[in-house]
């Protein structure tokens, strides 16, 4: 039996980290799975939900499949941190190295701005988290999971896993087993929420598994938009980020997943995003990938009932030493459901992409329609881009398009836009903004300038 | 900039020479049109003067107001006031037109408040509809669209010296009474190397300067009575 601390003074974080209050000691065991769900005073089905998906993760391999995952340790790990016991309520209330961290990814400005409640998850735990009353009034919840399971059982009860298993993968697995955080959203029927809904994530401390929950249910007729973006520092040992996001979309539904990824280099990002959309809901995912070292996501959508519709648009960029292995599935299981996919991909100075899709159409789902386009841009001969789009299809009554292209950046396209007195890199970077305008155009406008900027330092120095 | 002048160029493209020892002065406030059949070199001399890399120069010299051209990036020679119109300008997808309006003149000339309704009042002169900002750049235009566009740019961007490479092929008749009209306004201010396979645009406009160029060297040069010879003579007996 593994020994378990609750250590106040081993202070073997990084900068101001002594103001965590609770760390385990490295490594994971029944025991420690125990300890944090007693810790968050669950229930008991919860803490056997956990303990059921330990056994899952200790089964399941390694996936060899996809990017190299052979460095990651499990055991070196750290599974559980708070860093602060009691939520803040405003703004004010946040202790003041946390509130300098949010300073600078500008939050407070997104306060101002009126996007909606600003959920902010600092480690394993949100820890500060004002919802607009506007919000309430609606009936919306949101939150952040742990308090969903104490105040909002049956609704967590009835959902949560149910899009995806505990032992859909090892890495679902290892966060079904130590989960901690994350958002939880429940609009009620007809309610379509005015505002997009916004968490902003971020990993802050060396070896620091973050293992967030989300969950969102959209019942009928309802309509949201959630934001997701994170940044990280850069540390020199490897994290691992192993989130599960479950989407419900009830029928006539409609949901829009937006993420923009930018973990630090040295994090493994190995997520799970699935929905389930009902009878004609519609479930979109905006999804970039612009950090990380390895990233291995493929955000599905599940088309369960008549008319449903999914439209997945990614953008996936790869700088030296990173390898982006995403794609989608689109799984047609209804008569008249539609799929659209559009990846774009970047690949400079050898990172390396992967669009690894799935199209499948389930015998008796006649009338399907699906659409996959994906266009890959290379900078150089160190960099790789690969296209693996699966097709399972069971049925003869459907119609199903594929797309792929690979290119790079045109001279003739470099020359007319420097005659114009741009420098190349200004040029090259007009050019990228343009290759992926059309997924740019999903963001919002704050989101979106943000995004030109990542692309622009991502670009420095790659010509010339 | 006052002039660019080129003397004695000769120019290699895939190990080939296409220019064999070019003379030519182009002035602003004046035009100079350059005529000549197909493949006789006019394209190249218009992406040598404007840096092409795909264009190698084995001899001769570019200057502007006596200083060396060929050492300067193509960028810096837009920002002396170098314009080239392209005779088939490249599609770049996602690129907005008015963002590259806006930052193509930011870049050369300075920040403008006003640039959007000057950019505005210029479609309307060019017969360019308003939904056409919206467009990426040259995606989807037409032959004469893209001629259109490329006018517009001058007018937008007031370059010192513009060369328009076969503008006005692809255009009607109505664009092409336009772009001689335009020009000529244009003219007082600006100097027009102006490359073209047919005559027609000499209609409206009267070139200070005519050259005929052939396998890559300037054969005949004068003014506007070199044309009224064409026109009387045919373009065989010049050649």
């Amino acid at each position: 039996m593994e020994k378990i601390e609750f250590d106040y003074s081993k202070y073997d974080f990084k900068n101001s980290t002594s103001k965590y209050k609770i760390i385990f000691n490295e490594g994971l065991s029944e025991n420690v799975i125990k300890a944090i769900s007693k810790l968050k005073a669950e229930p008991e089905w919860m803490r056997d939900f956990r303990l059921q998906a330990y056994k899952f993760f200790l089964k399941r391999p390694v996936p060899k499949w996809g990017a190299d995952l052979s460095k990651i340790k499990f055991e070196d790990m750290v599974y559980f941190a708070r860093a602060t016991d009691n939520k803040a309520k405003s703004w004010d209330e946040l202790p003041e190295d946390i509130r300098d961290t949010y300073n600078k990814l500008g939050i407070p400005e997104a306060e101002k701005k009126s996007l909606s409640g600003v959920e902010v998850m600092y480690e394993s735990e949100v820890v500060y988290n004002s919802v607009k009353k506007e919000l309430e009034a609606l009936g919306v919840i949101f939150c952040d999971t742990d308090t969903a399971v104490r105040e909002h059982p049956e609704l967590v009860k009835k959902y949560f896993g149910k899009v995806i298993s505990p032992n859909d993968n090892k890495f679902a697995a290892l966060n079904s087993a130590v989960w901690s955080g994350g958002s939880f959203i429940y609009v009620p029927k007809g309610v379509k929420v005015p505002m997009p809904l916004q968490a902003y994530f971020r990993i802050n401390a060396a070896n620091m598994g973050q293992f967030e929950r989300t969950l969102i249910i959209a019942d009928e007729g309802a309509d949201l938009t959630y934001i997701e973006g994170c940044t990280a520092p850069v540390y020199s040992k490897d994290a691992l980020h192993a989130a599960v996001v479950e989407v419900i979309a009830h029928k006539n539904a409609h949901v829009k997943y937006i993420t923009v990824q930018n973990w630090s280099s040295d994090v493994y990002n190995l997520v799970t995003k699935r929905a389930f959309a009902y009878e004609n809901a519609f479930v979109e995912w905006v999804d970039a990938n612009m950090g990380s070292k390895v990233t291995e996501k493929y955000p599905s959508v599940y088309l369960m009932e008549r008319g449903a519709k999914s439209n997945v648009l990614s953008v996936a960029l790869a700088n030296k030493g990173q390898h982006q292995d995403t794609g989608t599935k689109a799984v047609h299981l209804a008569p008249d459901t539609s799929s659209v996919i559009r990846s774009k991909s970047i690949c400079l100075n050898g990172g390396r992409t992967t669009y690894r899709g799935l199209v499948k159409v389930k015998k008796g789902a006649t009338d399907i329609k699906s659409s996959t386009k994906c266009d890959a841009l290379i900078f150089d001969n160190k960099s790789r881009t690969d296209t693996y789009p699966y097709m399972e299809i069971d049925e003869e009554e459907s119609s199903i398009s594929h797309e792929a292209s690979v290119g790079k950046i045109n001279d003739e396209q470099l020359f007319y836009l420097e005659s114009r007195g741009l420098s190349e890199n200004e040029a090259v970077n007009m050019i990228v903004l343009g290759f992926i305008a059309e997924f740019v155009q999903e963001l919002p406008i704050e989101f979106a300038v943000e995004f030109n900027r990542l692309i622009k330092i991502n670009m420095e120095g790659s010509v010339g | 900039m006052e002039e660019i002048k080129v003397n004695d160029l000769e120019t290699e493209v895939n190990g080939k020479k296409v220019l064999n020892g070019v003379d030519l002065l182009i002035q602003r406030g004046k035009i100079h049109v350059l005529m000549g059949p197909n493949g006789s070199g006019k394209s190249t001399l218009a992406n040598v003067i404007m840096g092409n890399p795909k264009y190698n120069v084995t001899a001769g010299r570019i200057t502007i107001d006596g200083e060396d051209l060929l050492k300067l990036k193509v960028n810096e020679r837009a920002k002396k006031g170098i314009f080239l119109a392209f005779q088939e300008p490249v599609e770049i997808s996602g690129v907005n037109v008015m963002n590259f309006l806006t930052t193509t003149y930011t870049n050369l000339n300075g920040k403008n408040p006003e640039l959007r309704k000057e950019v505005v009042q210029t479609m309307q002169e060019l017969n360019l509809p308003d939904s056409f900002l919206k467009r990426s750049l040259n995606e989807g235009f037409s032959g004469g669209e893209k001629k259109r566009f490329e006018l517009l740019q001058v007018m937008i961007l007031k370059p010192k010296i513009a060369i328009l490479d076969e503008i006005d092929s692809g255009m009607d008749v109505d664009s092409v009474k336009l772009l001689g009209e335009i020009t000529k306004k244009l003219s007082k201010d600006t100097g027009f190397l102006m490359i073209t396979h047919n005559d027609h645009v000499l209609d409206y406009i009267k070139p200070d300067a005519v050259s005929i160029i052939k396998n890559g060297k300037i054969i005949r040069s004068g003014d506007y009575q070199l044309i009224k010879q064409i026109r009387e003579k045919g373009y065989s007996e010049i050649l």
